[in-house]
């Protein structure tokens, strides 16, 4: 069976449209803080990269894209995964390292991929699946297929050789990928004001031809409308667009991070211009959703995130047999 | 008789006429028709939405190839200089060689990574490295190194159809010599893993890759008129590494003398060596196991220098000469 689309369109255009933004801003905020606990709680083990504060990004983005389009995506990858539509059981489970996982266990919370959903993985390396989103856009143009990619990747990943590569051999052959950075204003802990000469870094792709858009990434109607845009071009072979997405990391760049270089201040205010917020003070304002409606939104996301892990934490732990027979795919 | 270079196109053009997901891009694959005119004339015939002109990005066209893949086609990515490949290595071993097996078999990545390598054409340091170890060391990718016509149609058709990364590794040397067979017509594959005993001989076991395999039947001739018989096998794939004919080669002879171009250090005669030395077969061993390898020193450009960092056919002769004779 096909999958189906998620809900598309522009996230004021109506109630479900609202509630469909909302709610998956909601199941990325309570993924990320589940999955904040359950390390604090030791029961999960390795890393994790959190995106908490960048909701906005991944929802607003995937509201433009129809299930058979691909993206993407990074270390920083779980809303990307969800926004896509992914199954919260079998993203948790991944990063508890059950057998149900998406990667079985294999590859934890920096490479989960889902086909159904198209998504063609998270990266651990920085700008890794820039090249690789730039690749399958050219299989649908080779395939005269309608699908567009998106790319997702942070600041640090525009000083990346993968990055100018890939976005050159875009714009030449005018690919219909979309690239989306998540500017949340470190790479790790080094600012963008050391690491860019740059006022804006969507002006990167002006040396490749490409147009360069910045919009508030903490705006899913910017957001949205920005993505709504540059898959309309790509998807008309117009080739592609770089969307620079403004935004803020709240929490540390991985477990270990003593947040050493920014101050305290400059997180309090970021948490002032938070997506979710923002999001509902506009839903209140243009009359979309009653408080009651809006709250019984938060409540779904938060029912489901804790059914997801309820489910994860009684799953098969992965076993190691056939960890060998597993590296290749086997020749038919 | 063909060479290398056509039987190699000949392959390339086979699996484009059998399967339309096929496609070659790389670096003046096109109009030019590759570095080594290996692509000569497929242009052409295929036109340019087939065989794909790349800028001189090779991260970024090596990740693209991945990206095709994952997305249903098949690309043959040719880099110029396999030494080239140091520029897309995160594409080449952080990505391709890992997705199927990261993302849980989610994915899988077929596409086949095409590049020349080896020393004997002046290119100086940095256009001739015998590269194959880079990848033999990553789990995930399969490395393929031919050593005539005949086979490379045969192993890259398989290449193709195999659903993993495969690195194709050809010596730039062999492009324009025919082999010592013709090769086949049609479209016949050789299956990736399985090695092939060339020449068959009691007194001593060779094993080589690339162009020393057509060194080491040379020396197996001259051993011949001598009254020495060598066994001649070539593993056509190190990764995976098919080890039985070597260990039922040695099990008859009791000698083994392993030969690469490349430097010793991390090379696949060591796993040749260390696995006959783990193996049953350790016990019929009558001499030391004798390995040649180049210098472990980058290669040099004076024709002089770069001969002398290579084995040759005299260094061949001599090292099985020694194990024979010392070794009764």
């Amino acid at each position: 069976m096909a999958p189906t689309d998620l809900l598309i369109g522009h996230p004021l255009s109506s109630k479900e449209h609202a509630k469909h933004a909302l709610l998956y801003m909601w199941k990325i905020r309570k993924f990320e803080d589940a999955v904040e606990d359950l390390f604090g709680r030791g029961m999960m083990h390795g890393t994790m990269h959190l995106s908490v504060g960048q909701e906005a990004s991944p929802t607003g983005v995937c509201m433009a894209l129809k299930i058979t389009d691909q993206i993407t995506s990074t270390h920083r990858g779980h809303g990307h995964c969800i926004a896509k539509g992914a199954d919260l059981t079998r993203m948790i489970a991944e990063l508890l390292g059950k057998e149900i996982g998406y990667c079985g266990g294999r590859g934890g919370s920096m490479h989960i991929a889902d086909v159904e959903t198209g998504n063609l993985g998270a990266n651990g390396i920085v700008a890794g699946g820039i090249p690789i989103a730039t690749g399958a856009a050219l299989a649908s143009k080779l395939q005269k297929k309608e699908n567009v990619v998106v790319s997702f990747f942070g600041d640090g990943a525009l000083n990346e050789g993968a990055f100018h590569e890939a976005a050159n051999m875009a714009a030449i052959w005018k690919l219909p990928v979309i690239f989306v950075c998540e500017n949340n204003k470190y790479g790790m802990s080094n600012s963008t004001e050391k690491a860019f000469a740059l006022e804006n870094l969507a002006d990167r792709g002006l040396g490749y031809g490409i147009p360069g858009v910045t919009v508030d990434g903490n705006d899913i109607v910017a957001v949205y409308e920005a993505a709504e845009q540059a898959v309309q071009t790509a998807r008309n072979s117009g080739g592609p667009t770089l969307i620079e997405c403004v935004t803020y990391r709240w929490k540390g760049h991985s477990r270990s991070d003593k947040n050493l270089y920014r101050t305290k201040e400059e997180i309090d205010e970021w948490k002032t211009k938070e997506p979710i917020a923002k999001f509902m003070s506009v839903i209140h304002e243009k009359n979309l959703l009653t408080q009651e409606e809006m709250d019984a939104v938060q409540r779904q996301a938060t029912d489901e995130i804790i059914a997801a892990v309820n489910e994860s934490v009684k799953a098969k732990a992965a076993d190691p047999a056939g960890l060998e027979a597993a590296v290749f795919k086997a020749v038919m | 008789m063909l060479t290398m270079a056509e039987a190699v196109r000949e392959a390339m053009t086979i699996a484009m006429e059998e399967r339309p997901e096929v496609f070659l891009m790389g670096e003046d694959v096109g109009v030019y028709g590759g570095a080594f005119g290996v692509s000569a004339g497929m242009y052409e015939k295929f036109g340019a939405d087939r065989v794909i002109d790349t800028p001189i990005s090779e991260l970024g066209y090596i990740g693209a190839a991945v990206g095709a893949a994952l997305s249903g086609m098949r690309p043959i990515a040719e880099i110029q200089f396999s030494d080239f490949s140091a520029q897309a290595m995160d594409q080449i071993a952080n990505q391709a060689a890992k997705i199927h097996f990261m993302l849980g078999g989610a994915l899988h990545v077929p596409m086949v990574i095409r590049a020349p390598q080896g020393s004997g054409t002046g290119a100086a340091a940095q256009h001739s490295q015998i590269v194959e170890n880079w990848f033999t060391n990553v789990p995930g990718l399969k490395v393929v190194v031919p050593s005539n016509p005949a086979d490379a149609k045969g192993l890259l058709l398989s290449a193709i159809d195999d659903p993993n990364p495969v690195v194709f590794l050809e010596h730039k040397l062999l492009y324009k010599t025919p082999g010592w067979e013709p090769v086949p017509e049609g479209n016949a594959r050789i299956p990736l893993g399985v090695s092939r005993v060339v020449r068959t001989g009691d007194d001593l076991t060779i094993v080589a890759t690339g162009i020393m395999v057509k060194k080491s039947l040379e020396v197996a001739e001259k051993l011949s008129a001598e009254g020495i018989e060598a066994t001649v096998i070539d593993p056509r794939t190190i990764s995976p590494l098919d080890m039985s004919t070597t260990f039922e080669s040695v099990d008859l002879t009791g000698r083994l003398l392993v030969v690469q171009e490349g430097p010793s250090h991390g090379g696949f005669i060591n796993e040749v060596i260390a696995q006959v030395a783990g193996s049953h077969v350790f016990g019929s061993l009558k001499a030391p196991i004798k390995k040649l390898a180049g210098l472990n020193i980058p290669i040099p450009y004076a024709p002089q220098l770069e001969k002398a960092a290579v084995p040759q056919v005299e260094d061949i002769y001599v090292a099985a000469n020694e194990i024979v004779k010392t070794w009764r």
